[in-house]
């Protein structure tokens, strides 16, 4: 296997350090191509996992033993990792949450609350994920405010004249995605971010799909709010962040109510913690947060500029491997695209697709991927969309080609 | 031929194919063979909304008999409704209410039957069965 490639990237130590890619599926090696799903994890991450439960665990926060001691330290400093990750001012920006979901919630719940009146408009484009259009829908319904999209275009990406004629002064906010999960589109973040700022609205970038992809600086970038999960850079389900400005976090109310977001409880009044605590009712999933910083510190010591420059240039070969199928038809054909392959095989379903796939070891998803209004705009059922993590070949991208070849002589 | 016994038969014709290829290559070929359904029938009323593949499902009793037409969009999925579809056309109420499906799991195949799969199979499979218990309280 040519496992050097010009990026002088050595792939094959990548791989040792992440277990799962030695299973097999249906008797064969396993092919995983769900990365923008979910992606795997590196063993260093499972072994503070364990470390931790086994050596270190107790709950954190305000504990005078040791245990608790150790445990609130290992927390914090995730904080802290991930503050200079994402080139936050301070740790009181970091919030700990869920994930991107969960992040953008709180948000459409706590923002909403301090900023949103009826008649305002919220701006979304047309390629959110379902989590950054549900969460808005509702919030406009409980403050009568309306909903608007800025259209996506044929190859998938954003026209810039369409987000200045949609903003004005009535948008109080903009919450977009940095990258498609269904079509790979890296949006131009920083144009939409200084337009929203011009009209005076705030904005809210989804980097669920960025994070793990593209170098980022929340200053550099000047976005009010950020949002990503733990699980998608290599750390464990169930953690994700909110970053927001120290002053507007200070401006909005809580979300949730709880142990560790109080200062003084009594039954005529509470007051609340100070941030980044005031967001983090309840006792965490401090295993899981801990071991998120262990997976950003992975990504670093890798560098994220090697990984953007290695899958960018598997995602150069396989859209040229997976253009030359006849009747294979790829959707997101932006210029500036994420490593996610989306398309569909002649008139064969995508779930026909991902059947056959699936027992040569491939592993796709197939469907909607949580963006109906995509698959509407296509007029398509769905797709099938193979999407690719630094640890992923050229050599595996050729068994996808030659998978999709032996499910169009069985399906076409 | 009663419920088991066509599904015996099926378990005995998938006994042959070795491989999972062959095996789905004669699910597509059942798929591609389903009698067309009746354009009127294809209905939102009678849509089963998967997230993976939709599956349309009509049922009409007939001298104490009852016929299925169904439909999908996928081809695999379509080919399984097939198999269902010899298994429980013209069977009585009764016995469509108190059957079992057992040959998909028989056949290597019970995997398209679960419910995270959201392919609509499990919930058609459901609706035959309702099918059959309301058939059989009318009559």
């Amino acid at each position: 296997m040519g496992t050097i490639v010009s990026t002088g990237w050595n792939v094959q130590a990548i791989r040792e350090d992440f277990p799962i890619l030695k299973t097999l599926v249906h008797n064969k090696p396993l092919i995983y191509f769900d990365n923008a799903a979910s992606t795997q994890k590196p063993k260093i991450v499972l072994d503070t996992e364990y470390h931790y439960y086994t050596t270190q665990y107790s709950n954190i926060h305000r504990g005078v033993h040791y245990l608790s001691q150790i445990g609130t330290d290992l927390y914090e400093k995730t904080r802290h990792t991930i503050k200079n990750f994402i080139g936050a001012a301070s740790e009181k920006e970091i919030i700990f949450t869920k994930g991107t979901t969960n992040s953008i919630n709180l948000l459409a719940y706590s923002w909403s609350s301090a900023f949103l009146k009826a008649g305002d408009e919220i701006l979304i484009t047309g390629m959110e994920h379902h989590s950054n259009i549900v969460p808005w829908q509702m919030a406009c319904q409980r403050h009568g405010a309306n909903l608007k999209v800025i259209p996506i275009q044929e190859d998938g990406s954003i026209n810039i004249e369409d987000v200045k004629k949609l903003i004005s002064g009535k948008t109080r906010l903009l919450a977009f995605t940095y990258v498609s999960n269904a079509l790979g589109t890296i949006n131009p973040v920083k144009d939409m971010i200084d337009l929203a700022h011009q009209a005076g609205a705030h904005v809210l970038l989804d980097a669920a799909q960025a994070i793990q992809h593209i170098p980022m600086n929340v200053q550099d970038l000047d976005c009010d709010f950020l949002a990503f999960s733990g699980h998608k850079i290599y750390g464990p389900t169930g953690t994700g962040i909110l970053y927001g400005k120290e002053k507007l976090l200070d401006a909005i109310p809580p979300f949730e109510g709880g142990g560790d977001m109080i200062k003084d409880v009594k039954f005529e009044h509470t007051s609340f913690n100070e941030l980044p605590f005031k967001f983090e009712a309840g006792t965490p999933n401090i295993a899981g947060i801990i071991a998120l910083g262990t997976a950003i510190e992975y990504v670093e010591n890798i560098g994220l500029d090697k990984i953007y420059a290695y899958e960018d240039e598997l995602l150069q070969y396989g859209t040229e491997q997976l253009s030359q199928i006849d009747s294979l038809k790829i959707y997101g054909q932006s210029k500036h695209k994420s490593s996610v392959l989306s398309f569909l095989l002649g008139k064969a379903h995508p779930y026909d697709v991902g059947v056959i796939l699936d027992h040569l070891g491939i592993a796709i998803r197939t469907g909607h991927h949580c963006t109906q209004p995509i698959m509407d705009h296509f007029c398509i059922p769905g797709t099938c969309r193979a999407s690719f993590a630094f640890y992923n070949t050229k050599e595996e991208i050729d068994a996808l080609v030659s998978g999709i070849r032996r499910a169009a002589k069985m399906l076409l | 031929m009663n419920i088991n016994q066509i599904q015996d038969s099926i378990i005995e014709d998938f006994s042959m194919y070795e491989d999972w290829e062959d095996k789905y290559e004669y699910i597509i070929e059942l798929g591609k063979e389903l009698p067309e359904m009746n354009e009127q029938y294809k209905t939102e009323e009678n849509l089963i909304k998967g997230c993976q593949s939709r599956v349309w499902l009509h049922a009409e009793e007939e001298e104490g008999l009852v016929k299925f037409q169904a439909d999908s969009d996928a081809i695999i999925t379509k080919g399984i409704i097939g198999l269902l579809i010899k298994i429980f056309n013209n069977q009585s109420a009764k016995e469509i209410s108190n059957s079992d499906i057992y040959f998909l799991k028989e056949i290597g195949l019970q995997e398209h039957l679960s419910p995270t799969r959201a392919n609509g199979l499990v919930s058609m499979v459901k609706q035959i069965k309702n099918y059959g218990i309301a058939f059989n309280l009318k009559s």
